[in-house]
């Protein structure tokens, strides 16, 4: 059931080649129902799921024996989460780039392309598919930004694809090496990720290859000080395409990071774990730092991205279930929240004042003129800087509490990241919506176009989905936590030695 | 089981959403509502009040069950009597504060809504005994009070939001983090059990035992957790935030603000601080003594330096303050089960709860009267902007006096019986610390006066010669508060009858 969502997305992009190009009406209609298609079908199938604990296998079937790779997909309560996040990301970006006029078909065609893509990722249990998926992101993506974004695109979309490219060629490397060392010992080549998963391959081996693979993941999760595409990319594309990027593509880097890096060379994680938890504090605390100082409101929230993706990785650096469960929640809240604020300065502000320098937007008052956008965004931001009641609080917790068993101190400088995260945040709204500063003259002959009905569907969803896991974290927490503790969990490998140790 | 807690919650709450529904033209029916559900909420809280058994120490009302079953989360509550009488306060001062506010005209529906979110969320925090749903609401007090300053605050109020926003943060965050640590080590957030486990040792061991540093991590959870309170309430160096907070504020929200969000504090270190780290604050007591010595010595000398009416008053709320840190400090000192030195610990205790409660009625009374000038001066508030206007308006002058000597702690009015309580309980446990205190006692004095002088005596300043004074409207206004003020400074055991278990059980506590 679950894999229709890639086969609806696709069908979507095929749907919408055939229809006439000035008709743009009908594409984003068809976009918004293929979305709405897709998200019901992650919701059901989540449902039907009896075990998350486990990987269900859905379909699998040979695809080129010579090298054992399969078709393969499969699905346990990690990639549940993240296919309703997938579903729920596509449809809020379509609502806000309800405006889009120029190309509209062929910009929702390369849309829904990425997103088949990522929900592709989300459910491949064979390396290699998984693989071709993740570089099937990099195509529309670039699209994306090259065509319709705005400030330097080209240079964003150009430096987005060749940091992707880059990520993906360590990550090739590693995994050809690993094939290798996997067909001597299991006797038949293989990419099945489950098969992968049992192999123990040698500790000198993990040693290199580990960072190799991970590095490579950790590229698309914005790891510092690898992250530099996130600011800039983020920045340069279309509305839909930042909420995109920092809303499920990031995710897809962090996933490669547990789905495979980890998974597979559990000896490797052990090796580097210190390593990484250090980079990821950094990228915490600087993404925070850089944050509070930049003028154009969209390169805040770009670099919030960076900051808040280093709980993502703090929680994977961890090795313990909460650290773990927490990495995963913090995936979907800042898919959710992340693509709130984007909507919110690129489609509320941004298209409408054609400005997003802060020296600008001061002398506006955007809080008097468009007040749903100013309440959206100080909800969105409160939900940012993690304070109780919305998911960031939930995820960031358990990552907290996972890793001060293991970094104390790290634990405390990350504090440090959080306390910048409210004082970039509250510095965005009170310079974006509600400042002081004796306002320019308006022009009575342009007002702001008001808020449109579409936008203020997207924001309803998302700050729902963000309120209802924040008080509620029990519904997904009952599909990330049997993957880390129920006994046949993949990652049992990677957890019982963690503890020994 | 009952659900009175949640629905007392709730109620503010809910109001909220349909004031801010409302819209900004229909003023009147948004003040109205918002004036009804506060009072629905007073009357809540009184008939808890009258159903409240005060023979008993323990906790009533109870709430619980669980709520995230794998991080130990239970949605939690209970009041004792230290909750039921710091709730009483807020729901006394919410509709007071309301009522200032009457002439509030820019986006009235937002105001009042916040003000009534403000309300749900110290209703929450004084309720909730969990440690994750009493954090909830500890921060989602928060926002709407930045809000209420950034929007509708005095010329300033941009920087002295944020400066309050980071601040609190500050100590949130270093709160959360102490008690995340707490959690791994005991698999708890629940404060009954955490103070149950504290009272065996079992708690520091643990936390030596699973997070290592074995000597010193203790002493620095207690110290994250300490922040967080000491920023609230706040204690000297941690005040910086106040004064402008408190300046800048609109005159009701400030009534707010001192009257129960400091109070958040100061209930966050007897429910919390006091009997989960009492190992640790006996290693530190006398540093932490000579804090609130500190505090309150040097908060009355900076309210005497000052010029400005509230910046005067914020710095005398600190002050108050302090005289209930103090006796909390002293309460947690002598370990023994020495009878007489129970006696003192409770009249501490009991005198700091009696505090508490003067304290958030009097200084909101008079920032009230503060909101009441403004009005009439158009914002003007320095102290030497006025002058001899005790002729022009003598109810005004002699409604605020009382407030003021309240405030001072004459005999017969509220402010006296909690200050005595505590100079009794402190003297035997600590004598120097009570001693050095009396200081802020007599600079309080001095400064009180020097405020009664010149505003209201010596001669006329000919500008205010037609300062009208207060209508019948505003004296109902201010007669609670001021009816209140005499019957608990003649009557005390009105407060007292209700907290004398709670305390008494409290000290049980610190005695091992």
């Amino acid at each position: 059931m679950l894999a229709w969502t890639i086969y609806i997305s696709f069908i979507g992009v095929l749907v919408l080649m055939l229809l006439p190009r000035d008709n743009a009406r009908a594409a984003r209609i068809v976009a918004l129902l293929t979305a709405i298609a897709g998200c019901v079908v992650a919701f059901v199938g989540a449902m039907q799921q009896s075990n998350p604990g486990e990987v269900t296998t859905i379909v699998k079937a040979d695809w080129i024996p010579s090298i054992g790779a399969k078709y393969f997909l499969a699905a346990d309560g990690i990639s549940l989460v993240l296919v309703v996040l997938t579903g729920l990301a596509a449809i809020a970006g379509i609502l806000f780039s309800w405006n889009i006029e120029k190309r509209t078909k062929e910009f929702f065609a390369f849309y829904l392309a990425l997103i088949g893509a990522v929900y592709g990722v989300f459910l491949s249990f064979d390396v290699l598919l998984l693989f071709m998926f993740y570089e099937l992101t990099i195509i529309p993506k670039y699209f994306l930004i090259a065509r319709w974004g705005s400030t330097r695109k080209e240079y964003g979309a150009m430096k987005l694809a060749i940091y992707s490219f880059v990520g993906s060629h360590l990550v090739l490397i590693g995994l050809i090496a690993a094939w290798v060392v996997a067909r001597s010992q299991l006797g038949h080549a293989s990419l099945d990720l489950i098969e992968l998963s049992q192999v123990s391959f040698p500790i000198a081996f993990q040693h290199w290859v580990f960072p190799l693979v991970f590095v490579g993941f950790a590229i698309l999760a914005g790891m510092w000080p690898f992250h530099t595409w996130a600011p800039t990319g983020h920045v340069a594309a279309p509305t839909a395409g930042s909420m995109l990027l920092a809303g499920v593509v990031m995710k897809l880097g962090a996933y490669g990071c547990l789905r495979v890096a980890m998974l597979m060379f559990p000896e490797g994680v052990r090796m580097w774990q210190g390593e990484i938890a250090c980079l990821a504090v950094a990228g915490i605390v600087y993404g925070a730092g850089v944050a509070l100082v930049q003028r154009d409101f969209k390169f805040v929230i770009g670099y919030s991205s960076v900051s808040h993706m280093g709980f993502v990785l703090l929680g994977l650096a961890t090795l313990n279930t909460i650290g773990l469960d927490g990495a995963v929640l913090q995936m979907f809240s800042h898919g959710i929240i992340a693509g709130l604020l984007f909507a919110v300065v690129g489609r509320m502000v941004y298209d409408r004042t054609h400005t997003r320098d802060f020296n600008d937007l001061e002398t506006m008052q955007l809080g008097k003129q468009l007040p749903f956008a100013g309440v959206t965004f100080v909800i969105a931001g409160i939900a940012s800087m993690g304070l109780p009641g919305f998911s960031g609080f939930i995820a960031e917790l358990q990552v907290l509490m996972g890793a001060w068993t293991v970094f104390p101190k790290l634990t405390i400088l990350s504090g440090v990241g959080i306390l910048i995260g409210v004082a970039y945040t509250l510095r965005a709204v009170q310079k974006g919506f509600y400042s002081d500063a004796p306002p320019a003259p308006a022009d009575h002959d342009h007002p702001l176009e008001p808020i449109s009905l579409p936008e203020r569907f997207g924001a309803v969803m998302l700050i729902a989905a963000s309120l209802i896991i924040g008080l509620f974290p029990s519904l997904l927490m009952n599909w990330i936590e049997p993957c880390f503790t129920s006994p046949l969990s993949m990652f049992g490998r990677l957890l019982a030695k963690g503890v020994a140790q | 089981m009952n659900h009175w807690l949640t629905i007392l919650t709730l109620v503010p709450f809910l109001g909220g959403i349909i004031v801010a529904g409302l819209g900004a033209e229909r003023k009147k029916l948004v003040r109205g509502l918002a004036l009804a559900f506060s009072l629905v909420a007073l009357g809540g809280a009184l008939c808890m009040w009258l159903h409240f058994d005060a023979k008993s120490g323990e906790l009533q009302f109870v709430e619980k069950f669980d709520w995230v079953k794998s991080l130990g989360i239970q949605y939690f509550l209970g009041v004792d009597g230290l909750g039921l009488l710091i709730v009483m306060l807020t729901a006394i001062v919410t509709p007071l504060a309301i009522l200032a506010s009457w002439s509030v005209d820019d986006r009235p529906h937002v105001y009042h809504a916040l003000i009534l979110w403000l309300q749900a969320g110290l209703f929450g925090t004084f309720t909730a005994l969990n440690f994750f749903h009493w954090f909830l609401f500890w921060e989602l007090g928060l926002i709407p009070a930045f809000f209420l300053i950034k929007l509708w605050g005095g010329p300033k109020r941009g920087p002295a939001a944020t400066q309050f926003f980071i601040y609190t943060m500050v100590g949130s965050v270093t709160l959360l983090l102490s008690f995340l640590a707490i959690r791994l080590a005991t698999g708890s957030f629940d404060f009954i059990e955490l103070a149950k486990m504290a009272k065996t040792g079992e708690l520091t061991a643990k936390l030596g035992d699973v997070l290592g540093w074995k000597s010193h991590i203790g002493m620095i959870v207690f110290f994250g957790a300490f922040l967080g309170f000491a920023v609230k309430v706040p204690v000297i160096p941690f005040h910086t935030w106040l004064p402008a907070a408190y300046a800048e504020a609109p005159s009701p929200v400030t009534m707010l603000l001192t009257g129960v969000m400091s109070k958040m504090g100061v209930y966050g270190f007897l429910r919390i601080l006091l009997p989960i780290f009492p190992d640790q604050i006996r290693q530190v007591l006398t540093p932490l003594l000579w804090l609130a010595v500190a505090t309150i010595v040097l908060s009355a000398c900076a309210a005497f330096a000052q010029r400005d009416l509230k910046r005067m008053l914020a710095y005398s709320s600190i002050n108050h303050l302090g005289y209930c840190l103090l006796a909390l400090f002293a309460a947690a000192s002598v370990a023994t089960g020495v009878t007489a030195s129970d006696l003192q610990k409770a009249a501490a205790l009991d005198g700091a709860l009696l505090q508490m409660f003067n304290h958030g009625l009097t200084a909101s009374a008079l920032f009230l009267f503060v909101a009441l000038l403004e009005r009439r001066t158009g914002g003007l508030r320095g102290l030497d902007d006025f002058g001899g206007i005790r002729k022009v308006v003598p109810v005004f002058t002699g409604l605020m006096g009382i407030a003021l000597f309240s405030s001072l702690g004459l005999p017969g009015l509220n402010g006296f019986v909690g200050e005595f309580l505590i100079f009794k309980g402190v003297f035997p446990l600590v004598p120097w610390a009570a001693a050095v205190s009396t200081i802020g006692l007599l600079v309080t004095a001095i400064f009180l006066l020097t405020l009664i002088q010149r505003v209201f005596c010596g001669p006329l300043n000919e500008r205010w010669a037609q300062l009208p004074d207060l209508t019948t409207a505003e004296r109902f206004l201010v007669l609670p508060s001021i009816a209140l003020m005499f019957v608990l400074g003649i009557w005390p055991q009105l407060v007292l009858g209700f907290t004398d278990a709670t305390v008494m059980k409290l000290v049980q506590q610190l005695n091992f």
